[in-house]
């Protein structure tokens, strides 16, 4: 290289590379003065609003995105919302389901007793109205046998022992004999 | 336009590439500032490719890029985050962005019509285009410093703060020196140099293959497979380097921007 230029240098006393021509020092002006007011005015310019546009659109993104998250959370929020209250309602249905369960139970019982008083009250009844009538035929019966053992009793004397137990044999001999005659002629 | 091999088959010897490559006759406009050379030319050309291509490519943009979007974007945010965001902050890389950005494509494209074929020639190949972008990164880094500190730019950057004050008469010239002068030349030679030894570089392994091939013949011939080999290889090179000078290029203009900012502690 540097034998290369000083071979020049000895070659041609005109050629030095370090000394600028004025046409070289005005071409060079001229087409850095064009492209750097190109890049200044146009490109530059566009490609910033383009970055830019870009920008905003990607943060219009995050933007829309984190819209839809927050309203999938308070989707979600009111969807646990309702479930509690739905589990509520249930509960509370429940614990009034087992009330009325209850009620009606003891409802039954009440039922149940009232309707067994009433039977034993019933059956009391016809016990007492059945003993009645048996008190009443009783004593129909113990009138008669009253009147037939007091018949005969005075037609015999009272006054011997043994007659009066042969009267009262007597008197139950015939009683019996008079019952198996009406149960023979029944 | 095959100025590659200009010498090898004019007259059957071997030429090597020469200084004279970059300064061609002029066709148009001749003796007057505005003098166009073939070089002036690839300049004028790469320029409006660049506003074409760029005019394409952002022509119709949408919130969803499609692919040529994605491209121009990827270049322009690459610019923006790795240069301008990463050394200068969001506020002044903002602020500085447009001049980085042009910069950064001015160079690289300025750069790749090194290994164009038929161009030939990188548009930074002469020193007026990397002298300007130099001066231009110059101007851009004291107006930087002098707008946020307005009173003490010079004197800080001069008189470092924190040293003692007998200290500065060695201080100060290498200050001077290093800050206001090396740092635009360094700018605008290492961007010279590497263009200028790449296209050397180029034109010899070509020449070379051509001589070879076409004048030397028999089994010199077989020499061309080399020499067209490494031509190859360094016009991969090339690309690479064209890359890497303009990422430095911005990336150190950047870094001047940043300095002159931050002066005060």
């Amino acid at each position: 290289m540097h034998s290369l230029l000083l071979r020049a240098a000895e070659e041609g006393e005109t050629v030095n590379p370090f000394i600028p021509e004025l046409y070289d020092i005005v071409w060079s002006a001229v087409c850095f003065a064009i492209i750097l007011v190109f890049f200044w005015v146009k490109i530059l310019p566009t490609v910033k609003k383009i970055l830019d546009e870009r920008a905003e659109a990607i943060e219009g993104n995050i933007a829309k995105a984190d819209e839809a998250q927050r309203q999938a959370e308070a989707a979600l929020e009111q969807y646990t919302a309702q479930l509690a209250d739905a589990r509520a309602e249930a509960g509370k249905i429940r614990e009034s389901a087992r009330e009325d369960g209850k009620k009606i139970v003891a409802e039954a019982k009440d039922s149940a007793t009232v309707e067994a008083t009433r039977i034993t009250t019933t059956a009391q009844a016809q016990i007492e109205a059945e003993r009645q009538a048996a008190v009443v035929s009783l004593r129909t019966e113990v009138g008669t046998l009253a009147i037939d053992l007091a018949s005969g009793v005075i037609g015999e004397s009272l006054a011997d022992d043994t007659k009066a137990s042969a009267v009262v044999d007597r008197f139950l001999a015939d009683l019996e004999s008079s019952e198996s005659a009406s149960a023979g002629k029944k | 336009m095959n100025l590659l091999v200009p010498s090898a088959t004019d007259d059957g010897g071997f030429h090597g590439p020469s200084l004279d490559e970059f300064f061609p006759p002029g066709f148009l406009f001749e003796g007057t500032p505005f003098e166009i050379n073939r070089i002036m030319a690839i300049r004028i050309l790469v320029t409006i490719v660049i506003l074409v291509l760029f005019w394409l490519g952002t022509r119709k943009m949408t919130v969803v890029p499609r692919r040529g979007q994605s491209i121009v974007e990827m270049l322009l945010g690459f610019i923006r985050v790795n240069i301008a965001e990463d050394l200068l902050g969001k506020k002044d890389g903002t602020r500085f962005l447009p001049l980085l950005t042009a910069m950064f494509i001015t160079i690289v494209a300025m750069n790749f019509t090194g290994i164009v074929p038929g161009l030939n020639m990188a548009g930074t190949g002469v020193i007026g285009l990397p002298l300007l972008l130099a001066l231009v990164a110059y101007v851009a880094f004291i107006y930087a410093g002098v707008k946020k500190h307005p009173a003490s730019f010079f004197k800080n950057s001069l008189f470092p703060p924190g040293v003692p004050w007998p200290i500065y008469a060695v201080v100060t010239p290498i200050e001077f020196i290093s800050t206001f002068i090396l740092r635009p030349v360094t700018l605008a030679l290492r961007l010279l140099m590497n263009m200028i030894a790449g296209h050397m570089l180029l034109v010899l392994c070509f020449s070379a293959t051509s001589f070879f091939l076409f004048t030397a013949g028999g089994w010199y011939s077989l020499f061309s497979v080399g020499t067209f080999a490494f031509g190859f290889a360094f016009t991969i090179f090339e690309l690479f380097v064209g890359v890497l000078q303009a990422y430095v290029f911005t990336l150190l203009t950047a870094v001047y921007i940043q300095l002159a900012l931050a002066e005060e502690h």
